[in-house]
């Protein structure tokens, strides 16, 4: 009997209001209205679309070709690269966020990554799959194997992310690297928020993934 | 050798293009002497003439216009039949009703470029001064001179901005120079298979085919119209290796391989045993046709000589400095003469100054030629970005045709 049979992989596609995810919508509401925004890694667009559809100025980087290609078949402005080499060409503050949404665990670098994101943006907002995650840590602990997803199906010998981290461990380097989180929220399964006036640890175990609004945070956190 | 059969010279179309030079069968803008264009080198050249063609109708806001800037041996027959070679126009596939560029939604303009030798003002046409065919005295014209030429008749038709400027290879580089000079007249612009400065080995290319020209005893200095030769060996050789350089060896390789023209084994000799040979043999020989010596080495040195970030203190960011202007770079993958690294620097650029650019590199093995050929993924792109472009601009959306 496989693993697979004894613990099907967890539901997590985060819930659609209208036709945008829950993660993009919640994204969207952290930016004010009539910024310029940047969003590395924009796959196919949507959250690029969201954003114009609100009025804002939005571009894109995406690394795969299909990717970048669908996007301006759509009439967005994007552009082919990769966020651990190509973030260097942008110039200082050139927008008001830039948007990491998702892609953070597939970068080679995301400290230096993270750190250009806030030196490009005056803000910046950043979403990824939380490892610390419960369903994460039982198909470890109980499966004894490296936890997928249906966000996340890839195998560990072929998945492109190649930096998880839970949400305790992204905490943990932004007050490494003097980032201030002005926003943090947990979405659980269902893409709804983890309530507020929990503690850390029950974010970190229920949070399905957390999105960080940060901006540079000068003295101390 | 008895059996090597070199270059055919040119017989069917000779005085077809001697006369298209200044009396070209499409629109022509004349501007007096009272109107010079003003020449980097420093001349102003008074009278001339610039040849183009529309495809069209100019709407009520003078909003829709789309300027087609063609490359080295391109002409303003973009969509038409050409009246030298009788072939259909060289942008068939991407200009027409349903295509990307289509007439019935904007007023597309393409004009020659100066120093070319379809109708606008160059070195095949007559000197007005001597009476006599321009030659070599033509003065050397650049990128910038023949955007100043285009703006000028742009200004002519009575169009403050222009929709989108677009255009491949040596016409990419007019489109750069158009919002690098004029970026308030620039809507938005379609740079294909370009580069923003002239490469080394670019540079290279040309002087081997500008070498090949003058080799060719019936060049005369330049003044072989006078004295009635052709150096029609010399420019087909300079065609021949330049197409090499507009396509890539997989292309090659598919559409040749190492298969024999017309025979079973290789005849020890030096005839075009095989099909890429006759193939090269017949492009050289076509080109001669329609085209004049003297415009390839003027044109090619107008490329050599193209470099936007030496016209601004050697920071490319500067030429685009708060532009307004939506960009879609274009690229191929297997485009070796303006390869996409080319395009990659102009979009860090272009980010560097904030401009709205989309850049999408298109995969295909068929080298640098891509832009002309039917390629689908890159009219999805260009038709999309015009679309979202037409939207912002305020044109009418009736024709949408979906991606």
């Amino acid at each position: 009997m496989s693993i697979q049979q004894t613990l099907p992989l967890p539901g997590v596609a985060p819930e659609r209001t209208g036709s945008y995810r829950a993660d993009h919508l919640l994204v969207a509401d952290m930016v004010q209205p009539g910024s310029r925004v940047l969003d590395v890694g924009c796959g196919e667009g949507d959250l690029l679309q969201l954003l114009e559809s609100r009025g804002i100025d939005g571009r894109g980087i995406e690394l795969s070709r299909e990717g970048v290609n669908r996007c301006v078949a759509k009439g967005l402005a994007v552009v082919q690269g990769d966020a651990d080499t190509d973030l260097v060409n942008y110039p200082d503050d050139a927008f008001d966020y830039v948007i990491l949404s998702q892609t953070l665990q597939a970068t080679r670098q995301p400290r230096a990554v993270l750190e250009n994101l806030l030196r490009i943006g005056h803000r910046a907002i950043v979403s990824f799959p939380n490892f610390g995650f419960w369903k994460m840590r039982l198909q470890l602990l109980i499966g004894g194997h490296m936890p997928r997803t249906e966000n996340l199906p890839a195998t560990w010998y072929d998945t492109p992310n190649i930096h998880f981290c839970t949400i305790k461990d992204f905490v943990q380097l932004c007050d490494e690297i003097n980032v201030r989180m002005e926003r943090a929220v947990a979405l659980d399964l269902y893409g709804r928020p983890v309530p507020l006036n929990l503690p850390w640890w029950v974010w970190n175990m229920f949070g399905e993934q957390g999105v960080f609004l940060l901006n540079r945070g000068g003295q101390g956190k | 050798m008895s059996n090597v059969r070199s270059i055919s010279s040119p017989t069917i179309h000779g005085d077809d293009r001697a006369h298209e030079a200044d009396h070209p069968s499409s629109l022509v803008a004349k501007f007096g002497i009272d109107q010079p264009l003003r020449l980097d080198c420093g001349v102003d050249l008074a009278p001339f003439q610039i040849a183009y063609q529309t495809y069209g109708e100019l709407n009520a806001d003078r909003s829709n216009a789309i300027l087609i800037c063609h490359a080295l041996t391109g002409d303003q027959h973009v969509n038409n039949v050409h009246p030298v070679t009788g072939k259909s126009g060289w942008w068939d596939t991407m200009v027409g009703a349903g295509k990307p560029l289509d007439p019935s939604r904007y007023f597309i303009i393409c004009s020659n470029v100066i120093g070319g030798c379809m109708g606008s003002t160059g070195p095949a046409c007559i000197n007005p001064a001597t009476g006599k065919v321009w030659g070599l005295d033509f003065p050397i014209i650049t990128i910038p001179d023949m955007v100043r030429a285009q703006a000028m008749l742009i200004d002519r038709l009575g169009i403050e901005t222009l929709f989108c400027v677009v255009g491949g290879s040596m016409g990419g580089m007019q489109v750069l120079q158009w919002t690098a000079a004029y970026p308030e007249r620039v809507f938005s612009a379609l740079p294909i298979a370009c580069s923003t400065r002239h490469s080394a080995q670019n540079i290279a290319f040309h002087e081997l085919g500008r070498q090949a020209v003058m080799a060719d005893p019936d060049w005369r200095g330049g003044r072989y119209v006078n004295e009635s030769t052709h150096p029609h060996r010399g420019l087909a050789v300079a065609r021949m290796a330049a197409h090499i350089t507009y396509l890539s060896d997989a292309a090659l390789h598919r559409k040749f391989g190492r298969r024999m023209q017309d025979r079973e084994l290789p005849t020890f000799s030096f005839d075009a045993d095989f099909q890429v040979e006759s193939y090269l043999r017949y492009q050289g020989s076509s080109f001669v046709e329609r085209f004049d010596a003297n415009s390839y080495l003027f044109l090619t040195r107008a490329m050599d000589y193209f470099d936007i970030a030496a016209d601004h203190h050697g920071v490319l960011a500067k030429a685009f400095a708060g532009i307004k202007t939506r960009f879609c770079v274009v690229s191929f993958t297997s485009d070796w003469l303006f390869p996409t690294s080319e395009s990659r620097a102009l979009v860090h650029a272009l980010n560097a100054s904030s401009a709205r650019v989309s850049f999408a590199e298109i995969e295909t093995d068929r080298g640098h030629d891509a832009f002309l050929l039917d390629v689908p993924e890159f009219f999805d792109i260009a038709r999309a970005f015009l679309q979202a472009a037409g939207k912002a601009r305020g044109l009418g959306n009736n024709n949408d045709v979906q991606p």
